[in-house]
């Protein structure tokens, strides 16, 4: 398995050394990192190579690491049905610039795109239409970027006077909490109030 | 049953089968071939009538759904209650919350329940649909379906069992029951 990952991972980064920047092989899957504006050129040569025939687009989704000078990623993930070997491309973009769409290549990336328009508003150039596929309508920011805030801005409601639902900014009547679920007894760290007199005249 | 043989009797509760079920039974048969006719309370025919052809409105939302399921097949079998499943809200009496209720199907949830006949119950199936649940503080997920529609019975669980779902049925139909009015 990995060495005919191997073989392809070079094949088709001496075929297109200009537009695959790296490559690596991590847990036994293969990731092509690719420029940005060349990520159609490198989907077809994906799919249409005889040794490669990565035919089915399984997925297209987004990563967020808002430190990045780029933060976003774009991960097309890749299957060979004739060759069972599965595949990963990956490219970097930031809110403002535009990744070119796939859905020439692969028709399946129209609903792909658009979810992760909709999740993370990476904008994708000559997408047929798109539009938000998740979120509610009317909905506003990206839920999946790291800087949106886990409850949302707004809350529904139905309005007994209007006689339809209602959005309002959210009123939580208890903070979200995070849990540690460390053992009082392990994760303790600090000194328990009365345990200072304890420690100084033992 | 409506039918009340002692007239100074109010109460509520079913007859329990036995000697006194069946001389009730009688009573009313034997009145039923002398006269042709029977004298009984409307509020409590009606009552009897609703509680016995309670039609749910499958609205299945999320994997309470497949729980709801289970209460409508053979082993709890919902249809000896005179409990039939409807595709449509204009042909049903209840309608079963069962699963998470988003932002985004609480506008069409609110219209299906402005469409359904009255009189119109809810019960509020599992923690989603009760309060949020495991998405209680979620951007997408409403904190419980008592914010869109009135709500008459919750049934906790997570998901509750097809059991704990007929226990809120039954519930429902005792809630009926003791209602004193035609409208509500």
């Amino acid at each position: 398995m990995s060495q005919a990952l191997n073989e392809i991972a070079e094949l088709a980064s001496l075929k297109l050394s200009q537009e695959i920047t790296s490559f690596e092989i991590l847990n036994g899957e293969l990731i092509f990192h690719a420029r940005r504006d060349a990520i159609c050129k490198v989907l077809t040569f994906l799919r249409d190579d005889a040794n490669c025939h990565f035919k089915v687009l399984v997925d297209v989704c987004g990563a967020d690491y808002p430190n990045r000078e780029e933060r976003f990623d774009v991960v097309y993930n890749l299957l060979s049905m004739s060759h069972n070997l599965r595949a990963r491309v990956k490219v970097t973009t930031d809110e403002d610039t535009p990744v070119p769409s796939v859905t020439g290549v692969f028709s399946s990336a129209n609903w792909f795109e658009r979810e992760t328009w909709d999740l993370y508003g990476i904008y994708f150039n000559e997408h047929p239409d798109l539009r938000r596929i998740m979120t509610d309508y009317g909905f506003e920011g990206h839920p999946l970027r790291k800087d949106f805030p886990l409850t949302g801005y707004v809350e529904l409601r139905y309005d007994d006077e209007q006689k339809r639902v209602v959005y309002e900014p959210v009123k939580l009547t208890q903070d979200f909490r995070s849990f540690d679920f460390l053992s009082p007894w392990e994760g303790l760290q600090g000194v328990l109030p009365g345990d200072e007199k304890a420690e100084g005249n033992a | 049953m409506g039918v009340d043989s002692k007239p100074g009797s109010q109460s509520l509760a079913p007859v329990p089968s036995g000697t006194d079920q069946d001389a009730l039974l009688k009573a009313v048969t034997d009145e039923i071939q002398d006269r042709g006719f029977v004298v009984a309370q409307l509020d409590k025919v009606v009552n009897w009538a609703r509680t016995g052809s309670l039609w749910p409105l499958t609205f299945g939302l999320a994997c309470c759904a497949v729980e709801m399921m289970h209460a409508y097949m053979a082993r709890y079998d919902l249809d000896r209650f005179g409990i039939v499943p409807r595709p449509s809200p204009r042909q049903s009496d209840v309608i079963i919350v069962a699963g998470t209720l988003t932002n985004k199907m609480a506008p069409a949830f609110r219209r299906v329940y402005d469409q359904m006949a009255e009189p119109r119950y809810v019960i509020s199936m599992g923690s989603c649909a009760n309060g949020g649940g495991y998405y209680h503080y979620s951007y997408s997920v409403v904190r419980g379906c008592d914010r869109v529609v009135p709500v008459d019975i919750y049934v906790p669980g997570c998901p509750p069992t097809a059991e704990a779902l007929l226990y809120g049925i039954l519930q429902l139909q005792k809630k009926i029951r003791r209602t004193g009015t035609l409208f509500r």
